[in-house]
């Protein structure tokens, strides 16, 4: 990568002798010291740029070693004053329980949390209580079943990583609580990923087990495409197609990286009409204030 | 008596009802503040909050009961 920039500088240093040779000998040697400073910068900047992005390499030039950046979706939370549509978050989490739960945690959120945000408290104490949960110690000191209630916390579809890592082929799903706030994108990301299986392009090969996708960094991906049309019935009546399955389990993850989202927009807002409104009083009071002292005039009346 | 005089010998004349002023005043105003921002904010937000979804599950469970 240096060898580009010093031959840029090589090249703008044969334009200054070049021009230095038809003028007087002085001149010459100012413009070679202005040869060396341009090159000089453009190999610091050379130096700042690798430090910063890494050395540029062609092999690596094909584009999928960061993953195709996702694109802009229009999230029906986006603007300032947007809440989130809680029809989707309900709608994805039974995308996430009937699809993604089998192999992706999501040990943040307990049965609590979807209370009064996409489930009502009968519905979330019903779901919570198919599931067995271990609990103890007992009189006896042993530990027991029960089935669970609205503190417990989302049931892990494997005990550990290890069996995790075995149930997959080596690969780990992670755990989806924070996946919004942990990737480049977002919920972009996650919709783009979600969207973005395709057959490998000519010249590229995927290693076996592994699926290709253009937005997953590295371009192959150990989890298969998983949302296919109809996959889900949604009891709205909402067609499940990929694509609204993808949107409303990015929303739904979406709302479980950032449960205070809703409040914190509507604070926000109050907080700047507020604040704007005393910076406003303030700056009258003090132009109130600052008036006569500002507008006095002094006169000075010489000794005759 | 004009308005300003009014104001003046009933609220701000006594320190007991210029404080009670200042008090009952601030109450007032965070109530009707919330009030105009959460009308502001759940009518910017129509459809989309927990409320109107309660409502639709609601409905829909008295009619599948049915």
């Amino acid at each position: 990568m240096f060898s580009i920039f010093n031959r840029a500088a090589s090249a703008q240093m044969k334009a200054f002798s070049r021009k230095a040779s038809t003028q007087a000998g002085s001149a010459s040697n100012i413009s070679n010291k202005g040869a060396a400073i341009a090159a000089s910068i453009s190999g610091l900047s050379a130096a700042l740029y690798s430090y910063q992005f890494g050395v540029f390499d062609e092999a690596f030039a094909s584009g999928l070693e960061e993953g195709l950046h996702a694109p802009h979706f229009p999230w029906s939370h986006n603007g300032y004053l947007d809440s989130f549509d809680h029809n989707s978050i309900r709608r994805g989490y039974q995308v996430y329980r009937e699809v993604c739960s089998s192999c992706h945690s999501l040990d943040r959120i307990a049965w609590r949390n979807l209370v009064a945000v996409s489930h009502t408290s009968d519905e979330a104490r019903a779901m919570a209580e198919e599931v067995e949960y271990t609990d103890g110690p007992n009189d006896q000191g042993e530990s027991f079943q029960r089935p669970g209630k609205l503190a417990d916390y989302m049931p892990a579809p494997y005990p550990n990583e290890e069996a995790s890592r075995a149930a997959n082929g080596g690969a780990l799903p992670p755990d989806l609580s924070l996946m919004v706030k942990a990737r480049h994108g977002g919920a972009d990301y996650i919709m783009a990923l979600l969207t973005g299986y395709q057959d490998p392009p000519a010249g590229i090969s995927v290693a076996e087990g592994m699926n290709f996708n253009p937005y997953f960094p590295g371009g192959q991906i150990a989890m298969g495409r998983v949302l296919f049309d109809g996959l889900v019935e949604y009891d709205d009546g909402t067609p499940a197609t990929t694509t609204q399955m993808a949107k409303d389990v990015s929303t739904f993850l979406s709302w479980a990286s950032e449960p205070e989202h809703d409040d914190r927009k509507k604070m926000g807002m109050q907080a700047v009409i507020v604040l704007s409104a005393m910076t406003a009083i303030s700056l009258y009071v003090k132009r109130l204030k600052w008036s006569p002292i500002k507008t006095r005039k002094l006169v000075y009346n010489p000794p005759k | 008596m004009s308005f300003a005089q009014t104001l003046n010998n009933t609220l701000f004349k006594r320190n007991s009802t210029y404080v009670a002023t200042i008090f009952v005043g601030t109450f007032a105003f965070g109530v009707g503040f919330d009030v105009l921002t959460t009308s502001i904010w759940d009518k910017h937000n129509a459809g989309k909050q927990w409320p109107e979804l309660r409502a639709k599950i609601l409905a829909k469970g008295e009619s599948d009961d049915e």
